[in-house]
């Protein structure tokens, strides 16, 4: 504590030391000074989180969790409250800018491979709050007691019934009922009002705290605490404050410009953010012709689709969530940005995004016969990425990549004759090529070309 | 290459909008939705209190909102348009029971305060134009939007009744073209007369539905001219904020 | 963060407006969180005023009727009881209800109503909301002699005379309140609403 500060800021200082909390964690915390677009949206991500538990708040005063009284209290909300609308519009879309938020932070870090080490344990944090961020929009879909949010939960909480044994008691148990009911509806609303948010501030605290005690990562991948000046100032660092401080004024300036876009002109999102199904009171007796996920579930919907038995599909879904959270020990190649990886690296990452995104769009649609090879198809690239990623955390001998090519081609068609029949014979191995080209582009020009070499990382940061 | 084309239909779909595409055949007419027409939205309500407001409620709706909203004075509200001793700051609601709906029409009539919301105005419009004489239907009536229905034809004195093309072999030819129910592609043509000429019904349910589409949300005509002051605030701080950004980035080389 | 020359006056300007222009926007934003707050559409439509019909109101007799939840009484009063408006004035705190707030322009007076007779109150103590009783008898026993009709709240015993206004020395300060209202015909009360020159007089 070098020039002591005086006045009130110096009494509450003695007492607890806000001057040292501010310095550490903002005026002296040194960041890299190569940030680009990607690095947005962790300070928005919190942005929303406020943004949710404010406007969450002033909802709460209003709503009711009483399945007779739900519908019309969100109804009286946007009609006889004063300003309801704008305070309900912006959760409801705040709830989908979060995940499309989050979802660009994740790919960020998998770009820049911030999950490598010493960042772990942030990425173990990041995705502790993924999976609460997505228990909370889930409960807080039912709430409004609409065909969607019903008949949405009632699916969900079925996925527990499949498993083994325990699965239909279990169901039982979470939804207080037989089937989805007020109870579910009471239970639902605490959790998603109270113990949800609890837990999820706590897990963004560690996260942040777990970041600011490493560092962060930057778009070279370069550990900018490895060169430091004669003060022990990073010489790639500059203070968080002021430079990011007002950096990120501007990112949180222009989403909001979208997110008012969509909010004051197009809350429903065409469908996607508010469903129009979801207009319609809840409704134990009909089901909805159409019933579909809201589209931050559908990647992981469509997985559980592809496979034709529950509890195995349940599984599936489980692990496609589950195995981004091993990340960290799956690709332990030393480089860490993308920048430097090798072509094949490049497009691993850029097919399994395609992936992920048409495996969203597919669990918007109807099941066709067609749709559902796709929705496999695009699983198996899901789960490969993975894998190849796993290969791709060295240089392997060409041996090796064959080998494992022809692995994996034998086990996609050995599961193809498995589960084959008559009627859709054809379409299975018209689109058992999409896996095959997938593993051929990816392991085969690895043993034969020079596309899986990764490029020499520099010292410094660059631009 | 099958599959090819297969997959690329499926990329080509991905960028189309999904929102009414797979609830069941869609909509047979096409209107445009215009809730800026205040005077559209004053007919709709007056349609709508005198036809539809017996049965249907909008028990979300206040009468005094849609006044003020649609430039009605409370006076002209009470004495043309609420039938029952209601008071103004009262919702729309209908005296009669759940359970005497049911009763009546076999399912009790749907609360249509959200109803363009979860249907669409398309999907409305088309229903509102879709009744037609079918002698196999219980009441003599069916609807193609909703085959089945148990809604009576509402408004048949203004549109008259009309029935499928080609359902009856010596349909009166004389109204096969008179564009009744939107020309060609109606699969309707008209069996007996009612009040309004074809032109004038249309307009009338068109005026209907817009009612509804403001029911279904009354900030809707707030939220645009909301927005804007919004959107030129958020340019104005980004332009401060860009700058000062600019400025403080000077030091960073 | 090499040397150079920072023009620190563009730096705070900068800073300054755009701080401003931030502030002012959040304050916006305030706005419409702070206004859920107030009573919403329902609120105000219960709220809405009450009509009454007073031709079966006996001569000193009460009745009591809903108004924004509170209970709002109507006394039709007797000669006697409003020639006993005056002898009591002098016990009062504020006979002629200039202290008092939230009350009409034609409170402002020893009857305290539009027509002398009529009497409108909401029936809320002002001291700490109780609702009074209705003591229209002269010298009950347990009021004492002194008692020339009114109204007596249990709770911390204020007393009111027959116009609602209170006596000196009670745990209340403020005469009981006189709703704004106003007669649709001779015999029907609208309570919640005045007109407009009754507002202002």
């Amino acid at each position: 504590m070098s020039n002591k500060a005086g006045g009130i800021i110096g009494w509450i200082d003695d007492r607890l030391p806000i001057v040292g909390f501010f310095e550490d964690h903002l005026s002296k915390y040194y960041t890299p000074k190569n940030f680009n677009f990607w690095y947005f949206f962790g300070s928005l991500a919190l942005l929303v989180l406020v943004l949710q538990i404010v406007t969450g708040v002033f909802l709460t005063m209003h709503y009711k969790p009483d399945a007779e009284l739900a519908f019309a209290s969100v109804e009286y909300i946007m009609r006889d409250v004063e300003w309801g609308w704008l305070i309900r519009y912006m959760h409801s879309t705040g709830a989908s800018a979060f995940f499309v938020v989050i979802y660009l932070h994740m790919l960020r870090g998998l770009m820049y491979g911030s999950f490598k080490e010493p960042r772990e344990l942030i990425w173990l944090f990041g995705m502790m709050i993924y999976l609460c961020l997505m228990a909370e929009a889930f409960m807080g879909y039912l709430l409004p007691w609409g065909q969607m949010s019903y008949w949405g939960a009632q699916v969900i909480v079925n996925l527990f019934g499949t498993i083994p044994y325990i699965g239909e008691d279990l169901a039982i148990w979470i939804r207080g009922d037989y089937v989805v009911s007020d109870a579910t509806l009471s239970r639902f609303f605490a959790l998603h009002v109270v113990a949800v948010p609890i837990v999820l501030l706590g897990l963004v605290l560690a996260h942040i705290a777990a970041l600011h005690t490493v560092g962060s990562n930057n778009p070279d991948g370069v550990e900018i605490k490895k060169n430091k000046d004669a003060n022990g100032v990073p010489v790639d660092g500059i203070p968080f404050h002021p430079y990011y401080t007002v950096k990120d004024i501007v990112g949180v300036v222009v989403f909001l410009f979208i997110f008012s876009l969509v909010v004051f002109f197009a809350p429903e999102m065409g469908g996607y953010f508010l469903e129009h199904a979801n207009f319609e009171p809840a409704n134990p007796l009909a089901t909805p012709e159409h019933i579909a996920p809201v589209w931050y579930f559908t990647p992981f919907y469509t997985v559980l689709r592809a496979i034709p038995n529950p509890f195995f599909g349940v599984v599936a879904m489980g692990a496609a969530v589950i195995i981004l959270f091993f990340l960290p020990w799956i690709d332990k190649n030393k480089v860490k940005s993308i920048r430097y990886r090798s072509t094949l690296y490049k497009a691993n990452l850029f097919i399994f995004l395609g992936a992920f995104i048409w495996l969203g769009y597919l669990g918007m649609q109807s099941v066709t016969p067609m749709a559902s090879q796709m929705a496999l198809r695009l699983s198996e690239l899901y789960f490969l990425f993975f894998a190849v990623l796993g290969i791709y955390s060295t240089q392997r001998s060409a041996a090796y990549y064959l080998f494992w090519f022809v692995a994996f081609v034998a086990i996609i068609s050995v599961y193809d004759v498995y589960r084959n029949n008559a009627d859709i014979a054809a379409l299975t191995w018209q689109t058992w090529v999409i896996p095959v080209a997938y593993l051929f582009i990816t392991l085969v020009l690895a043993a034969f070309t020079n596309l899986d070499q990764d490029k020499p990382v520099p010292e410094r940061v660059t631009g | 290459m099958k599959n090819i084309a297969q997959i690329i239909g499926l990329l080509v779909l991905l960028c189309a909008n999904n929102s009414f595409a797979a609830a069941g055949a869609g909509p047979i007419f096409h209107m445009n939705v215009d809730t800026g027409n205040q005077k559209s939205l004053q007919r709709g309500a007056k349609t709508f209190v005198n036809y539809c407001l017996s049965c249907h409620e909008a028990s979300y709706s206040r009468y005094n909102r849609v006044a003020a909203d649609l430039g009605i004075s409370e006076a002209n509200m009470r004495d043309n348009m609420i039938f029952t001793d209601k008071k103004i700051g009262e919702t729309m609601t209908v005296a009669m029971t759940a359970e005497q709906g049911k009763e009546w029409f076999g399912v009790t009539p749907p609360d249509l305060s959200v109803k363009a919301r979860s249907r669409g105005a398309d999907w409305i419009y088309s229903f509102l134009k879709s009744f037609y004489l079918d002698e196999k239907a219980a009441r003599g009536i069916n609807n193609k939007m909703l085959a089945g229905t148990s809604m009576p034809h509402v408004l048949w004195e203004l549109q008259g009744f009309q029935k499928l093309k080609g359902d009856d072999q010596h349909a009166d030819e004389s109204h096969a073209d008179d564009g009744h129910g939107g020309g060609d592609h109606s699969p309707f043509v008209l069996a007996v007369d009612g009040q309004l000429s074809a032109a004038e019904y249309d307009r009338t349910i068109t005026d209907l539905v817009n009612f509804l589409v403001y029911l279904s949300e009354p900030a809707q005509l707030q939220r645009k001219s909301v927005g804007i002051g919004v959107l030129f605030f958020l340019f104005t701080l980004g332009v401060f904020a860009y700058f000062l950004k600019k400025e403080y980035w000077k030091d960073i080389h | 963060m090499s040397e150079h020359d920072v023009d620190a006056g563009r730096r705070n300007m900068l800073r300054v407006s755009a701080s401003v222009v931030g502030v002012v926007g959040g304050a916006a934003a305030l706005i419409p969180f702070v206004s859920t707050m107030s009573p919403s559409a329902k609120a105000l439509a219960a709220g809405a005023p009450v009509e009454v019909d007073i031709s079966k109101l006996e001569v000193g007799q009460k009745i009591q009727v809903e108004w924004r939840r509170k209970p709002v009484w109507i006394v039709r009063r007797s000669d006697e009881m409003l020639a006993n408006l005056g002898e009591v004035e002098a016990k009062l705190r504020d006979p002629s209800s200039e202290l008092s707030e939230m009350q009409p322009p034609f409170a402002q007076n020893s009857n305290r109503s539009i027509k002398p007779e009529v009497l409108v109150l909401v029936g809320i103590c002002t001291h700490l909301g109780c609702s009074p009783t209705f003591r229209p008898e002269l010298a009950p026993a347990d009021l004492g002699p002194e008692w020339k009709g009114g109204f007596y709240c249990p709770c911390h015993g204020s007393r009111f005379d027959i116009s609602g206004r209170v006596y000196k020395n009670m745990p209340a300060n403020d005469n009981l309140e006189v709703p704004p209202y106003k007669y649709l015909s001779d015999n029907v009360l609208r309570i919640g609403e005045m007109d407009e020159e009754q507002g202002v007089a």
